[in-house]
């Protein structure tokens, strides 16, 4: 196995605040890794410079060895945590969009994709409920085909049925040497399709284990184990 | 092939259970070929690497065997497939047996209930 993201040493202020405080983590190719924290952990920045849309206070973020930048969002396909796309265009337009930005887009997957969850391209996106709009970006996202797919919350706004459609939509679009970070505080509709878990709490890494063998340690769920990881800390 | 998963214990040795039982029931048939990896994932929506894991231990232990490049296939071998149901049944007795013990019944009152229960 190799590293396809490493952080070393990374910290992050906003002003005099630190959000994140000496991340060390190392992120291997071919997994499913969770990033769970309860909110205002630091996921989403820890997202954010992973992308390179923020810029480490201190210390190193790298994908594979270099610095994010062009090269890195070429590989990366990301969800970010709010929608950016333009509400009152239709689908197809911003199909359109994803295909002229991104060259390993497949305009055909998108449109297959969409036609499996029932949503028409025609439509313009700001007539689609909010569990219907995150299914769009999604599918968008997952149209790419990139080398990891980073997901903020990709399930906070859909019900528990579309969930699992979401699920299924992630394991069955995603290539086996890829690597998938999924951030979420909604851990018991998510863990059955985690290799491995990273524990954030405050700005600091708690914790990083495979998904088994914390259920081993604990005797229980992963919700379980990060419920009593977190009492501790 | 749906399975249905437990959050709270290692879902590779559910997996592992789940695909004996079916073979030890006879719903995956010897020689039979199990469905791919990714198959098995998706309709049960867990990790592909889960799935992986738990077909390495079961090729470990001589349950499954891979014909290369084409797939993993149920054993034909009789002799393991009666060593299969053997050790399922013990697995399922030895529980009986503690949550038994658990209620107070005694070795001798349990072979009662069960001469009862049988008529």
């Amino acid at each position: 196995m190799s590293a396809i993201i490493t952080c070393e040493h990374l910290n992050k202020d906003y002003g005099n605040k630190k959000i994140l405080k000496d991340v060390n983590v190392t992120i291997e190719k071919g997994r499913i890794i969770g990033l769970l924290g309860p909110n205002g952990s630091g996921k989403t920045t820890l997202i954010k410079l992973i992308n390179g849309l923020l810029v480490p206070t201190s210390g190193n973020v790298l994908v594979l060895g270099s610095k994010p930048g062009v090269e890195s969002k070429k590989i990366i396909s990301y969800l970010p945590e709010r929608t950016y796309l333009p509400d009152n265009e239709t689908i197809e337009q911003i199909i359109q969009y994803f295909s002229d930005f991104y060259f390993n887009f497949h305009v055909e997957k998108a449109y297959e994709l969409l036609e499996k969850l029932k949503i028409n391209p025609k439509d313009k996106l700001k007539t689609l409920s909010k569990g219907n709009k995150e299914k769009v970006q999604l599918a968008l996202v997952m149209s790419r085909d990139a080398d990891v797919y980073i997901l903020d919350e990709p399930i906070g706004g859909v019900d528990p049925v579309a969930r699992d459609y979401i699920l299924s939509l992630i394991l069955d679009n995603f290539k086996e040497e890829a690597t998938l970070i999924i951030s979420t505080h909604l851990i018991a509709d998510i863990e059955k399709i985690l290799d491995e878990v990273i524990f954030i709490h405050e700005g600091k890494i708690v914790l990083q284990s495979s998904a088994d063998e914390l259920r081993m340690q604990y005797k229980g769920s992963i919700e379980n184990a990060f419920k009593e990881v977190f009492k501790n800390v | 092939m749906e399975f249905q998963f437990e959050n709270n214990s290692p879902i590779y040795l559910q997996l592992i259970q789940k695909i004996k039982m079916a073979i030890a029931s006879g719903e995956f048939k010897p020689g039979e070929k199990l469905p791919a990896v990714r198959e098995l994932a998706m309709e049960s929506k867990i990790n592909p690497n889960t799935v992986q894991r738990a077909l390495f231990q079961l090729e470990d232990e001589h349950l499954i065997f891979t014909q290369r490049t084409n797939g993993k296939y149920i054993t034909e071998d009789k002799q393991k497939l009666k060593e299969l149901k053997k050790e399922l049944a013990s697995n399922l007795l030895q529980e009986f047996l503690v949550k038994m013990q658990q209620l107070g019944f005694s070795k001798q009152e349990i072979l009662e209930f069960i001469e009862r229960k049988e008529k």
